[in-house]
């Protein structure tokens, strides 16, 4: 629930009408130059656009100048595919805990100077401005993030029933969108919330089970190759995450990665 | 018809479905006449899938298990962003383990119904046998499903069907079931079965002595144009909404991949049939940049009202109940508020081109649960709904459970798209279409539910069986980049990229897309007209012509240039936009979301024409300047009978 929502009704537009702001931008034409931060100013935002809203006007004025817009990344634009991600003002995603295409311009206020960064973490290269390759999550799926199943092989869904609790808690843990803003937000730059979210989310499942000990080691060992800082149990992952994926997620996977190192379970090379 | 509009061709019909035996028997049949290619031929086959949506991410991970050499592309930076993401409420299955009289003829018969009698009987039924083994896959994949307490699976009804089938993951069953089939092509590329082409986006197809062998495609991040080529070529590339700019759809999402290779050949059926859905958050502004739905359950305590007066700017909660008009129930007594989507849609555009819509433009109605408030009290409202509030709060600024909500209609689907037969195969040999992209079996109106059922059977089970049959014939001749067709489509590729960085006008791509958008919401949307089509084609005409004289595109293509990507799938929305208007002209009948003001009832209800109009329309690209080939495949209506909708 936003904290500054009006009960009035009609085009609460009318209200807060038009704000002015400057914008302090990362801009960066390739990975091989270095960026820098510009100023540009906006006006006449509604409080009611999105903030990607709000960029897209900024685009539409530097094209129609004959200036380069600013990438970004975005596309459902309804806060569940985790394409957009930015560091607003220093914290991932801005000022609420949501996605950075929910986030509204009601957040701010006239006049306010708003900073806007891409994720910084180095698994997270920079491809221009504002967008980032996120390929390493991928590739830690990749790594066991999965049940082996070829299509076909299925027995019938009731064969094994699964308890409530244990289904709703692997639900929560599966709404994870990949975004990255725990990466963005952690100081070690440690994907250990993404990488619990799975293991959680599969490790709860009886149909998770036969691979519950190779996952975990060798999704840890992906992470560690990709370049991800170690997790020093902070939270700042948990306090960014637009989904709220719970910190007990890490406290799940390093009891499983214990119990996998100690039945023999090694990452494969 | 006027015929400078378009032409008539031959009929088209599908030659594949094995009509000689009963309907139940003929998937199997089918798949009993299709032939086979051995496991060890298999890795000399390549496949190309070109998506990773429900529909191209479960192929790719299916075809790749299967052990043919699999290339898959998708746009953005990762297969689990594809829209399949968004859908919120459920997958529909004949399990029947509510007892409550589902099986696989119910669901094929409400399909049929449902879809308004405009889709074919064939592929139906397959679905909806194919439907049982998906939630089988699903569940064996570790999607959480929602379960009772006996740690069972738990069912729905969901869009007015009076059985239980409905299969969901709180309101992110897409986002579950996509991340399953993701999973699953995670893992076929770590086992080197299947290619990975993240930000790279089809812009051709290749087609070499008649067959699909490859398509052109630019690698989005660093502008380089490439070709790829294999076997046979699968487009899941998903559905158009976003011709109308403003839709449910993401904004990415584009027809680009259909649309060149309907412009290579492949007949695109049915491009008029789209669905509004009619529980979205209104429109604020003129930045608005997509629109959010909101489950449609919301109908079943909201009540659906305006104001009796025009231009009434008061207060909601002061408009005393004498001065409203709940006018669903006043209209559909029996069905009150919980009317289809197409009903429910056309009458909110009717009270508001009255003058008595609400809120910004006039463009919305109020859903209230004043009154479900105080039947059931706030912390049941809450249980019920409180996530959808909470969206509609996050989004608008104003509290649900304070003051009503504000709807409007918004499109979130093409029921049209490429034309294939049964076996899923274009116009183009050896092109096959899934999912969304293709426009085999929803009709004119999809159900709720349907449309991920849909997509992971063409994914999972009917294209990795259906495609066999034609690779029987491969490996094919090598082909590489100096064959003259590959020349000849890199060089087009080439062309229109370069062309749109030179043109140097003064109006952005989203300005163009904003225009056309417009016009087609107003003239090809929820009613449609013989003159304001005709207005929309002129219109889109001219608008074709100033953007290739007037856009304005920054930047170069051998770099990451986000408003040339834009630039190039509006100029596809452009052409689309126009077949769609023809289309929409052509078809002089109201059926399923299409409400076609020259053919209603003396009540003002939508009038299916049966004898004239019972065909899909799928039609064909002609060079410039030449109007456009309708082929019309007759539908047979064998086991479901004709009947006209009425809710009154």
């Amino acid at each position: 629930m936003t904290a500054s929502m009006q009960s009035s009704v009609g085009n609460p537009a009318d209200e807060k009408r038009g704000m002015n702001l400057t914008l302090r931008i990362w801009r960066q034409k390739d990975p091989s130059v270095k960026g820098k931060m510009v100023t540009y100013k906006v006006t006449d935002i509604s409080p009611d656009m999105s903030f990607l809203e709000m960029l897209d006007v900024l685009n539409e004025q530097l094209i129609l100048q004959g200036d380069d817009p600013v990438a970004f990344d975005h596309d459902c634009r309804e806060g569940i595919c985790g394409m957009c991600g930015l560091m607003i003002n220093g914290q991932a995603h801005g000022p609420q805990q949501t996605t950075t295409c929910q986030l509204h311009m009601r957040s701010f206020s006239d006049g306010d100077s708003i900073d806007i960064e891409p994720w910084r973490a180095s698994p997270f290269p920079v491809i221009k401005d504002l967008a980032v390759d996120r390929r390493a999550f991928d590739r830690i799926i990749q790594a066991g993030g999965y049940i082996s199943v070829p299509t076909g092989t299925a027995p019938e869904a009731h064969a094994t029933p699964v308890p409530k609790a244990d289904a709703d808690a692997a639900f929560d843990a599966a709404t994870c969108i990949g975004c990255g803003a725990c990466v963005a937000a952690c100081p070690n730059a440690s994907s250990m919330l993404f990488t619990a979210a799975k293991v959680t989310h599969l490790g709860l499942l009886p149909q998770g089970q036969p691979e519950r000990n190779d996952r975990v080691v060798n999704m840890i060992a992906q992470q560690d190759r990709e370049g991800f800082g170690g997790c020093t149990n902070i939270g700042e992952c948990s306090a960014a995450c637009p989904k709220g994926i719970s910190m007990e997620t890490i406290s799940r996977l390093n009891h499983d990665l214990l119990g996998a190192l100690r039945a023999g379970a090694r990452p494969k090379s | 018809m006027p015929l400078d509009l378009f032409s008539v061709g031959d009929p088209i019909a599908d030659t594949k479905a094995p009509t000689d035996v009963p309907i139940g028997e003929r998937w199997s049949e089918r798949q009993f006449r299709g032939r086979l290619v051995n496991p060890a031929n298999r890795r000399k086959l390549t496949i190309i899938v070109v998506g990773t949506g429900l529909a191209g991410g479960s192929a790719a991970a299916t075809l790749g298990e299967a052990g043919y050499k699999v290339k898959s592309f998708w746009y953005q930076d990762s297969p689990r962003r594809a829209h399949s993401v968004a859908a919120q409420g459920g997958i529909n299955a004949a399990k029947n383990y509510r007892n409550d009289g589902d099986s696989v003829h119910r669901l094929f018969y409400d399909t049929v119904k449902g879809g308004d009698f405009r889709a074919r009987e064939n592929n139906v039924h397959r679905l909806a046998e194919v439907s049982v083994n998906i939630i089988d896959q699903c569940v064996a994949q570790g999607v959480p499903f929602a379960r009772e307490y006996g740690g069972l699976l738990d069912n729905r009804s969901f869009g007015g069907t009076q059985v239980s089938r409905t299969f969901y993951a709180r309101g992110q069953t897409g986002q579950q079931l996509l991340y399953g089939a993701y999973q699953a092509l995670e893992r076929q590329i770590a086992a080197g079965n299947v290619e990975q082409n993240a930000r790279t986006e089809m812009l051709d197809l290749i087609i070499v002595d008649g067959r699909a062998r490859g398509i052109v495609a630019r690698d989005l991040v660093t502008g380089e144009i490439s070709t790829h080529f294999a076997d046979a070529v699968v487009i899941a590339s998903g559905g158009y909404s976003n011709v109308f700019y403003l839709s449910t759809n993401a904004k990415g999402s584009n027809t680009t991949a259909i649309w060149r290779a309907h412009k290579r050949g492949a007949y695109f059926a049915n491009p008029c049939y789209t669905q509004i859905h009619p529980t979205c958050i209104p429109v604020k502004g003129d930045y608005q940049s997509k629109l959010t739905l909101m489950s449609e359950s919301l109908r079943n305590d909201g009540r659906v009202w305006v104001p009796k007066e025009r231009g009434d700017t008061r207060d909601p909660r002061e408009i005393p109940e004498s001065e409203r008009d709940y006018y669903l129930e006043r209209i559909y007594p029996s069905f009150g508020n919980l009317v289809p989507r197409d009903i429910a849609s056309r009458q909110a555009k009717n009270v508001c081109d009255e003058g008595r819509g609400v809120g910004p433009g006039g463009l919305g109605v109020y859903l209230d649960f004043a009154e479900a408030i105080e039947r059931m009290g706030r912390p049941a409202v809450e249980a019920k709904y409180g996530n959808l509030f909470d969206m509609y709060a996050q989004i608008t600024g104003e509290d649900p459970y304070a003051t009503p909500m504000r709807i409007y209609p918004a499109v979130h689907y093409t029921m049209g798209g490429l034309w294939v037969d049964y076996d899923l195969q274009s116009t183009i040999p050896g092109m096959f279409v899934i999912g969304e992209a293709n426009f085999s079996d929803h009709g004119a109106n999809r159900l709720g539910a349907s449309a991920l059922m849909q997509g992971l059977a063409d994914g999972y089970f009917v294209l990795p069986s259906t495609i066999s049959s034609y690779l029987a014939d491969g490996p094919f001749d090598k082909v590489d980049d100096s064959h003259p067709a590959a020349v000849e489509a890199v060089q087009g590729v080439q062309e229109q990229v370069q062309k749109l960085l030179s043109i140097n006008g003064t109006r952005t791509p989203a300005s163009f897309h904003r225009e056309v958008g417009q016009l087609m919401w107003d003239y090809c949307g929820m009613e449609r007209t013989d003159e304001g089509l005709r207005k929309a084609i002129d219109r889109i005409q001219e608008i074709r012509k100033e953007f290739w004289t007037n856009l304005k595109v920054t930047g170069d293509w051998h770099s990451f240039n986000q408003t040339l990507e834009h630039a190039g799938r509006v100029a596809d929305f452009i052409e689309l936009a126009e077949l769609m208007c023809i289309d929409a002209l052509h078809r002089r009948e109201s059926c399923g979301g299409h409400f076609r003001a020259e053919s209603q009832t003396p009540e003002g209800e939508a009038l299916r024409d049966d004898e004239n109009f019972a065909y899909v329309a799928a039609w064909e690209w002609t060079p410039e300047g030449q109007p456009p080939v309708l082929h019309k495949e007759d539908l047979v209506y064998e086991y479901v009978h004709l009947a006209q909708r009425s809710y009154k």
